[in-house]
């Protein structure tokens, strides 16, 4: 099924004049409105009226997570307060986090291109969604909720933990939709399982995930422990999350992009180089149609590759196949986007350990499991040489850790030489 | 009056505590007496010896984690009743102890209780009026 017909089976020539257009308001309102834009625009030579084309395109800056981090919080937004609904930003402490904003239009926006997947996956106003996309700060959870409030469907707002709950609730509720990441969706299978829940026999049809790297083989395993059809769904927190793509019930390989609100390309992620369409490597995304905090050459730091073969679904927009590799150190752990250098600024105001440390990601069942290693400090070791001051420091580390990451880690202290000798920052024993 | 401990910082391993023997034993160090505290994920190898600086070097320079304590050594007969007589002062005076290990001298008369206090040198006081003999940290190294 398709939501919105007329935009999402636009034919390619119509749809590419429509993008130029929408660029061209981008820039104009991003050049006008931004100080950074204006900027680095003017150091590459670009003017937005240079852009007379898609092509035109490359000569633009990129944006990288670095500067919308050098903004904070506000430093990106095109327009004043009094015109922003909603902020939402990701984990970290001050100035390691992104913040982004949407005026009244853009919920609009996003929630158009919620109802888009959820209709693309067989949603309508009879079901029941069973939502355990986390609600809060990180926008995922609420982009899901006002898709399904918008089609008529019953949405369940579960969030994600409370796993007795959940189950419960996927028995006496009867949710035909499920919503969540890939590895909570199979730790709620287990569980259901352990319980003695027959999980293949809830009134489950089929379930949107996302928010996380995952394979086919998970596809399979989660298709197989609820008996559903699962269909993968695509967001950046910065642009809009969910809401840049997803698959179709009818093609189920590949996510569509909606190309009437977004521009991908591909490029080299070591030069920065545009690759043809249908090559590997990094996918760099510029906003077409929001308000509040637009996005230039925004670059996701997520490889894939784009499908340009027309779907059987009849929708003319590109595809891009599930992601299964970043190119830089983004970890995603129980769903939530975290960098190695965040742990570190979190332990560089912690008295008592040195910032040599050590990240170990590792999977208990289905779920995430987080190990850090840290260093005692020589200095406050000397002087304050305790068990009770050590363990201090160790519940500091997992309160500050799950304050800023909302990633509460097994901390274990550890002797000076053993970081020096591990090169490795970050371990990650997970299979995707 | 007070005696300085070496408190060495050991991670739960193997081998890391064999690692600080093996520098003791490869600086000739005696260790008079010593104590482990252990949680799940460390460890604090806590170490009377008969050279405090020296010792405090040779781990520091091995990579090791080491901090000097102050704690306080008490001579009691070794018979029953010995450690109670001390206990029951400490707790009419309501002096805390934050943990305690001993052992016994080689004579084999007394034993010695190494306390550590949050208040070492009140406790000095309390014990001393209470007439127990209160063991310098130079006479206990030279043991």
């Amino acid at each position: 099924m398709i939501y919105n017909e007329e935009f999402e089976t636009l034919p390619r020539e119509a749809l590419k004049a429509l993008q130029l257009k929408r660029l061209q308001q981008t820039l104009q309102r991003a050049y006008h409105t931004i100080g950074y834009y204006k900027r680095s625009l003017s150091a590459t030579g670009v003017s937005p009226q240079d852009v007379i084309s898609l092509d035109n395109l490359r000569n633009l800056p990129f944006t990288t997570r670095e500067d919308v981090r050098k903004n904070y919080p506000f430093g990106l937004f095109s327009v004043p307060m009094s015109n922003i609904v909603r902020l939402h930003a990701t984990t970290g402490t001050s100035g390691r986090s992104s913040v982004f904003s949407y005026t009244r239009r853009d919920i609009d926006t996003w929630t158009e291109l919620n109802v888009r997947s959820l209709v693309a996956a067989g949603v309508t106003k009879n079901d029941i969604v069973h939502n355990a996309f986390s609600y809060g700060l990180l926008p995922v959870g609420l982009g899901v909720h006002y898709g399904t409030e918008k089609i008529g469907a019953s949405v369940i707002p579960m969030s994600d933990g409370n796993t007795k709950r959940q189950i419960t609730l996927l028995q006496d509720f009867g949710p035909t939709v499920l919503c969540s990441t890939p590895s909570y969706a199979l730790h709620l299978a287990h569980e259901g399982e352990s319980q003695g829940v027959n999980m293949k026999t809830l009134q489950l049809r089929v379930g949107i995930f996302g928010g996380e790297l995952w394979s086919d083989a998970t596809r399979d395993a989660i298709e197989d422990a609820f008996s559903i059809r699962a269909l993968n769904i695509f967001g950046i927190s910065e642009i809009m999350e969910p809401g840049i793509a997803c698959e179709c019930l009818e093609g189920r390989h590949g996510m569509h992009i909606f190309e009437d609100h977004f521009l991908v390309e591909t490029i080299n992620p070591q030069t920065g180089e545009v690759l043809p369409e249908g090559d590997e490597g990094e996918l760099v995304f510029t906003s077409l149609t929001k308000e509040a905090f637009p996005l230039i050459r925004y670059r996701s730091g997520d490889i894939s590759r784009l499908i340009t073969e027309p779907c059987r679904c009849g929708r003319t927009h590109v595809r891009m196949e599930r992601v299964l590799k970043r190119c830089d150190d983004m970890l995603t752990i129980r769903g939530i986007n975290i960098f190695p250098g965040q742990v570190e600024a979190i332990l560089q105001e912690i008295e008592g350990v040195s910032t040599d440390y050590q990240l170990i990601i590792d999977k208990a069942g289905a779920l995430d499991t987080v190990e850090l290693h840290v260093e005692v400090g020589e200095k406050y070791f000397a002087e304050a040489g305790g068990v009770k001051e050590l363990q201090a420091i160790e519940k500091r580390i997992v309160k500050d850790m799950k304050d800023y990451l909302s990633i509460p880690p097994r901390v274990k202290l550890v002797a000076p030489q053993t970081l020096a000798q591990k090169k490795a920052k970050v371990i990650d024993k997970r299979i995707i | 009056m007070i005696v300085e401990q070496i408190s060495v910082f050991l991670e739960n391993k193997p081998g890391s505590l064999e690692h600080a023997t093996r520098v003791l034993k490869e600086n000739n160090i005696n260790i008079r007496t010593l104590s482990i505290a252990e949680t799940v994920d460390f460890g604090i190898l806590r170490l009377i010896v008969n050279d405090v600086d020296k010792t405090n070097n040779v781990l520091k320079e091995a990579g090791f984690r080491v901090s000097k304590t102050t704690v306080v050594a008490v001579e009691v007969p070794d018979q029953p009743g010995g450690l109670h007589s001390i206990m029951e002062v400490l707790n009419k005076e309501n002096i805390n102890v934050e943990y305690l290990y001993a052992f016994v001298e080689k004579s084999g008369q007394n034993a010695v209780i190494i306390f550590r206090f949050d208040n070492p040198e009140k406790a000095i006081e309390i014990l001393r009026a209470h007439k127990f003999t209160v063991v310098p940290g130079k006479q206990l190294y030279e043991l």
